[in-house]
């Protein structure tokens, strides 16, 4: 259990976080959002105890990061932003010295070096000391050191920042599969990444939390939560698209992309819209590439409440 | 303890992995060996000791100690490895210790490099040994309160220039301390008590009886404070402000 408790930061006049409280349990995997500067990193070094707090306060697994660090630490498994390292060591050494300040010892130790070895792909660069590896390499030796020593909870500062689509979808698999039996924050800015890990959401902007919630939760409060979007098959029809679909009662407003030739319709709150318009489609003669329901648009939402 | 240890290994191992081991300790010999022979007239006196090589040791250490202290912390800082240190289940201390130690036991090698002076005194006379160990002793502990201080500088920016420039100035300061370059500062206004005090912080006075081979427990337990309390004030200033 990760517990935040009225936790604020000031840096002189600054409110790097404002008063943030939340409770993350067993089998959540939680996505830190926020604009970059809103103070996510403040709240994780805060939670992995390298920065303390002004007031409030944090505890992991029921040990204060305060009163009770270094337990606390024994705990947490942490990915520091920019995932930093010292670039002079090869990386199996790196990851031996991890291992030693965690206390693993004799077969463990080996076992669990070679886990977190295979899992992250890094046996081809063991040898190789760390200012050599590209950006998706030194990340990865990043979360494998946040991870040797098992722990049950992980805190990763933007874990998947720099990597390629590859590299982020093996990430991204590998916390999923984590995620079972671990308790897991990571903050990312991006949002697909959201709904490929994340169970619950928190924004936070200019040190407070601003929403809290599943992504379905936060994409149902995008005004293209349930609208009908179509895409047609000759741009010549895109403004009788338009007065058909607006002449509907259930429909609030319409959105025109000459680009894409795209007509999207936004329903009235509450009102479902699908099938009206498929039918007026049909009734109309409009020739239809594509024709779809949308969930919400995250970053629309994101941009809404952050803004 | 045990984390002591695992930290004083991965600094020295990392010393060896750059170019720093080799460089500073080919300067820290080549410039002992100078001052020893042309400085301090190693031949010309005549006397089988390693005075002439004793007394420029605190010299060399002004510049070549907070040349080896500036990146203990500064660098941390600097490539932010101090947060993944930190946010280990490390007692500060054990990370100040460490890191001291490694510091100090690759001066204690540089140190015992010198050691062919020590045979060639050897072969040209008889020398009082027990004399030259003490004046080893004396050596290395004066590297230790050096370092303590440079450990201490090192931790206050994440700027190493900035590091060694503290370094040196405050080393000089506690060098000079018993003479009259310092004391002047303080004789115009300060009371007698505070200037007696701040002379018996010299660490040249205290030094030079040990080169002699006076071992005296007050001078031994004067670097021993001085590095305690130098190291001490490393970790309240990195407690105070980790994320500098």
């Amino acid at each position: 259990m990760i517990k935040t408790d009225h936790l604020t930061k000031h840096y002189g006049q600054l409110k790097a976080v404002d008063d943030v409280s939340f409770q993350v349990g067993p089998g959540e995997v939680l996505g830190f959002l926020g604009p970059n500067g809103a103070g996510k990193t403040t709240t994780m070094r805060m939670l992995a105890g390298f920065v303390a707090p002004t007031s409030g306060s944090a505890s992991i697994c029921g040990h204060d990061v305060a009163t009770d660090a270094l337990a606390a630490k024994t705990a947490l498994g942490y990915l520091p932003e920019g995932a930093p390292s010292y670039g002079e060591m090869t990386v199996r050494r790196f990851l031996e010295f991890i291992a030693d300040l965690r206390g693993l010892e004799g077969a463990r130790r080996t076992a669990r070096l070679d886990h977190v070895i295979g899992n992250l792909h890094l046996a081809g660069v063991l040898g190789q000391t760390i200012d050599t590896l590209s950006k998706g390499f030194r990340r990865r030796v990043g979360l494998a050191q946040a991870i040797v020593h098992d722990p049950p909870v992980l805190i990763l500062d933007e874990p998947t920042d720099g990597l390629d689509p590859n590299q982020k979808h093996e990430v991204r698999t590998l916390i999923n599969d984590m995620a079972r039996e671990k308790i897991i924050v990571i903050s990312t800015h991006i949002l697909e990444e959201v709904d490929a890990v994340c169970t619950r959401a928190i924004i936070i902007a200019r040190g407070r939390i601003v929403a809290d919630d599943t992504p379905a939760g936060l994409a149902a409060r995008s005004r293209y939560h349930n609208a009908v979007s179509m895409q047609l098959a000759e741009a010549s029809q895109l403004e009788t698209a338009r007065a058909a679909v607006a002449s509907l009662p259930s429909v609030a407003a319409v959105e025109v992309s000459e680009r894409e030739a795209r007509v999207t319709a936004l329903p009235k709150p509450g009102a479902l819209i699908f099938a009206p318009v498929s039918e007026l489609a049909a009734r109309t003669g409009l020739k239809l590439k594509e024709l779809h329901l949308e969930a919400g648009r995250l970053d629309e939402v994101f941009r809404t409440i952050t803004a | 303890m045990h984390n002591v240890g695992i930290i004083t290994r991965r600094e020295l191992a990392s010393y060896f992995a750059t170019p720093l081991a080799y460089v500073f300790i080919l300067i820290f010999l080549v410039l002992a060996n100078a001052f020893t022979f042309y400085l301090g007239g190693f031949y010309e006196r005549g006397q089988a000791d390693l005075a002439p090589f004793f007394t420029f040791q605190p010299w060399l250490y002004l510049f070549l100690i907070p040349a080896l202290s500036m990146k203990l912390w500064a660098e941390e800082r600097k490539s932010g490895s101090i947060e993944l240190l930190m946010t280990q289940p490390v007692k500060l201390w054990d990370a100040v210790l460490g890191k001291f130690l490694a510091a100090w036991a690759f001066t204690a090698l540089a140190l015992g490099l010198t050691f062919p002076l020590w045979i060639t005194v050897n072969y040209l006379g008889s020398p009082d040994n027990g004399a030259i160990l003490a004046g080893y002793l004396g050596s290395l502990l004066l590297a230790g309160g050096f370092l303590a201080i440079g450990s201490c500088m090192s931790a206050l920016t994440r700027n190493q220039v900035v590091a060694f420039i503290l370094g040196v100035a405050v080393c000089f300061a506690f060098l000079l301390a018993g003479f009259p370059l310092v004391l002047d500062v303080f004789r115009s206004w300060a009371p007698q008590v505070l200037v007696d005090a701040i002379a018996s912080l010299s660490f040249l006075t205290h030094f030079e009886s040990i080169s002699k081979g006076v071992i005296d427990v007050r001078d031994l337990l004067y670097f021993v404070m001085l590095t305690g309390f130098f190291l001490l004030a490393t970790a309240v200033a990195l407690d105070l402000r980790k994320d500098l």
